[in-house]
C-alpha cells in the first residue's frame, strides 16, 4: 500500500530503521547463515578447521532412525495439541458469542493461560500428573502402577501435550471469538428465520465464515508446537523416559549443547527452519487469497 | 442473542462453567498445593481445599529459588525488551510507512522474514554470536583484507570482541528485534489519513516532530496493546536466558528458576514449596494480562489483519 503523502529525505529513514536492521542482521541473519555453513561442514576431529562435506550431515540425520522417531513424534505432537487446543477454544468462543448475561467474566478467565510461561505451566502440570502425588496419581491407588509418566513414554507425551494444549486455549479463544463477533448479526438472524437451530447455524454459517481465522490459527499452532515445546519438555520430562518425549527442537538443543555436535544440530536446525518457513509461506499465500466478510 | 431458548441458555452456562473449570483447575491446584504442608501435599488423594501454610511455603520457595534477585532480573529484562521493541518497532514502521526511499521494500522484507526464523531453530549459532557480537564485523574486516592492512601498516591486530554472555545486554538485545511489533505499528500507521501528514508538512514541522507530536499520541492504545504482549512474552522467555546465563546466581531470570524448585528425583517431594514458587512466578504476567485485557486483545487481533 502506498501513501500519497510522504516525506522525502535521503538519510533520515535509514537512521530510523538502522537499529532494527542491525539487530536483525546480527541476531537473525548471521546465525542463520552460520547454521547453514555448519550444516554443510564438519569439524575435523583432530583440529585443522572445518571441511566442507556437502550433504553428509543431512544424510547422517536422515539415516538415523532415532531422528525420524523425533520427527514423527513432533508431527503427532503438533497435530494432537493443535486439534485439542483449537477445538476447546472454538467451543468456548461459540458459547461466549451468544453474549448471555455474565459472559464477560468467563471470557476474561479463558484468556488467562496466555499469560503463563510454558515452564510454569509445565511444573504445575507435572505435579498434577505426578504418579506419587494425589491428583491423577490417585488412580494408582485403584490400579497400582497404571499411571507413571516417568517410565511410560506415551503417558509422558500425553501429559506434555495436554499442558501445551491448555496453554494455547487463551490465544485461540481470543481469535475465534473475534472472528465470530465479526460475522454480521443479520446473517445469523436470516439463518434463524429459515428455521436453523443454533447448532445448524454453527455448522453451516459460522464455521465456513471463520474458516480463514481457523486456518491462520492452525498454522500458528503448528509452528508454536514445533518451537514453544522446548520449555515444557525441559521442565516436564527432559526428553525422557529414554528419549520418548524428545521433539525436534529439544533434540537440536540436546545434540548442540550437550552433545556438542554442531554440524548435526545445525543440519537439524535447517530442517526445522525449512518446516517453519514452509508453513509460514503457506499461511501468507492463503491469507492473500482469503475472503473478507467485513 | 437471536432466539429465546431457556434450555439452550442453560446448556451455554454449563459449557462455559466447564470451560472455566478447565482453565482454572491448574491454577487452583497450584494455589492449593502451595498452601499445604509437606504431609498434606503428599496425601493421596490430595485435598482440594487450601490449607494454612501458604506463607511459609512462599518464604521457603523465595529462599530456595533466590526469587528476590531473580524477579528483579526478570523485571529488568522484560521492561528492557518491551521498551526496546516498542522504540525500534515504531521507528522502523515510521520509516517504512512515511518515507519514500530506495530500498524501503527490501528493509520491510528483511524484517518480515525474521518471522520465519524463530530463536528455537537457530539456537546454537545465536549462542555463538552472543559470545562475541562483533564477530560478523571481524569476519567482514578479515575477508576484505582490512585487518591485514591495518596490521601491516600499524602493527595493531584487530580483534573485535564483545561478549554478551552473562549480561543484561545479552539477555535483552537479541530479543529486541521484532517483526511483529513493526507490523502492528505499520498497520496502524497506514490508517493515519494523508491529510494529517500534509497538514504537518504545511505547518513546517520536521518529520521527527510529526512522529512525536502526532503519531505517538495517536498510537497510545496500540502501544499499550503491544507493550502487554511484549512484556508477557519476554517475562516468559525460557530458552534464551537459559543459554546465555551460565552465571545463574547473578543473571538468572525467575522462569529459569522453576526447574531448580522441582523436587529432586530421590529428595523430599516437597511439591508444596515448588507450587508456591510457581505461584509467585506466574503472578506478574497474569496480573498484567488481567489488567490490560481490553488493550492487549486488540493488539493480538490486529496482527491477524
Amino acid at each position: 500500500m502506498e501513501r500519497r503523502a510522504y516525506y522525502k529525505n535521503p538519510v533520515l529513514p535509514w537512521l530510523l530503521i538502522a537499529p532494527q536492521l542491525l539487530l536483525v542482521a546480527i541476531f537473525f541473519y548471521w546465525p542463520t547463515s552460520q547454521a547453514l555453513y555448519w550444516a554443510f561442514t564438519l569439524e575435523q576431529p583432530w583440529g585443522g578447521g572445518n571441511s566442507w562435506v556437502w550433504f553428509d550431515n543431512f544424510l547422517a540425520i536422515f539415516r538415523d532412525r532415532e531422528y525420524w522417531g523425533t520427527v514423527l513424534r513432533s508431527g503427532i505432537y503438533a497435530l494432537i495439541t493443535t486439534g485439542l487446543s483449537m477445538s476447546v477454544a472454538l467451543t468456548l468462543a461459540a458459547f461466549v458469542d451468544r453474549s448471555l448475561k455474565g459472559t464477560k467474566l468467563f471470557q476474561s478467565i479463558y484468556v488467562w493461560p496466555y499469560a503463563i510461561a510454558a515452564p510454569a505451566a509445565g511444573v504445575a502440570f507435572r505435579f498434577i500428573f505426578a504418579p506419587e502425588s494425589g491428583l491423577v496419581g490417585s488412580i494408582n491407588d485403584i490400579w497400582p502402577g497404571i499411571w507413571d509418566p516417568s517410565t511410560n513414554g506415551i503417558q509422558a507425551l500425553v501429559m506434555v501435550m495436554i499442558c501445551h494444549a491448555w496453554l494455547g486455549i487463551g490465544y485461540n479463544f481470543i481469535f475465534f471469538l473475534a472472528a465470530l463477533q465479526m460475522i454480521p448479526r443479520s446473517i445469523s438472524e436470516a439463518g434463524a428465520m429459515d428455521g436453523a437451530r443454533p447448532f445448524r447455524r454453527m455448522l453451516d454459517l459460522q464455521l465456513p465464515l471463520i474458516a480463514p481465522t481457523a486456518f491462520f490459527l492452525f498454522i500458528m499452532n503448528i509452528i508454536s508446537s514445533f518451537t514453544d515445546s522446548f520449555g515444557l519438555i525441559d521442565t516436564m520430562t527432559e526428553g525422557g523416559p529414554i528419549g520418548q518425549t524428545e521433539v525436534m527442537v529439544y533434540k537440536i538443543y540436546f545434540d548442540g549443547f550437550k552433545g556438542l555436535d554442531y554440524s548435526g544440530a545445525a543440519a537439524q536446525s535447517i530442517v526445522l527452519m525449512l518446516l517453519v518457513i514452509g508453513l509460514t509461506f503457506i499461511q501468507f499465500k492463503w491469507v492473500e487469497r482469503r475472503v473478507h466478510y467485513h | 442473542m437471536i432466539e429465546r431458548s431457556p434450555f439452550f441458555d442453560f446448556i451455554t452456562y454449563v459449557a462455559m462453567a466447564i470451560g472455566a473449570l478447565l482453565v482454572i483447575i491448574p491454577f487452583w491446584i497450584t494455589f492449593v498445593a502451595g498452601s499445604q504442608s509437606l504431609q498434606e501435599v503428599s496425601q493421596v488423594p490430595i485435598s482440594l481445599l487450601p490449607s494454612g501454610h501458604l506463607w511459609e511455603n512462599l518464604q521457603a520457595a523465595w529462599v530456595r529459588g533466590d526469587l528476590g534477585p531473580k524477579l528483579l532480573n526478570s523485571l529488568i529484562v522484560a521492561v528492557g525488551v518491551t521498551v526496546g521493541k516498542i522504540t525500534l518497532a515504531s521507528l522502523s514502521a515510521f520509516a517504512i510507512v512515511f518515507f519514500n526511499f530506495r530500498g524501503r521494500m527490501i528493509c520491510f522484507w528483511l524484517i518480515f522474514i525474521t518471522l520465519m526464523l524463530p530463536l528455537e531453530v537457530r539456537i546454537v549459532p545465536t549462542y555463538a554470536i552472543a559470545a562475541n557480537a562483533l564477530l560478523p564485523f571481524q569476519v567482514i574486516l578479515d575477508t576484505l583484507g582490512i585487518s591485514w592492512l591495518v596490521q601491516a601498516a600499524s602493527g595493531i591486530q584487530i580483534s573485535l570482541n564483545w561478549n554478551l554472555l552473562n549480561s543484561y545486554t545479552g539477555l535483552i538485545l537479541p530479543l529486541v528485534a521484532t517483526a511483529t511489533g513493526t507490523f502492528l505499528y505499520r498497520q496502524f500507521f497506514m490508517t493515519i489519513p494523508d491529510e494529517l501528514v500534509e497538514a504537518s508538512k504545511m505547518d513546517g514541522a520536521h518529520p521527527i516532530e510529526f512522529f512525536f507530536d502526532v503519531l505517538l499520541p495517536l498510537s497510545r492504545t496500540n502501544m499499550l496493546a503491544l507493550a502487554t504482549i511484549m512484556f508477557v512474552g519476554s517475562w516468559n522467555q525460557y530458552l534464551w536466558p537459559l543459554l546465555i546465563t551460565t552465571d545463574r546466581a547473578n543473571f538468572g531470570t525467575v522462569v529459569m528458576q522453576l526447574k531448580a524448585l522441582i523436587p529432586a528425583q530421590n529428595g523430599t517431594p516437597d511439591w508444596n514449596v515448588t507450587m508456591a514458587g510457581a505461584l509467585i512466578i506466574m503472578l506478574p504476567p497474569l496480573l498484567v494480562v488481567a489488567f490490560m485485557q481490553r488493550w492487549f486483545v486488540r493488539g493480538l487481533i490486529s496482527r491477524d489483519k
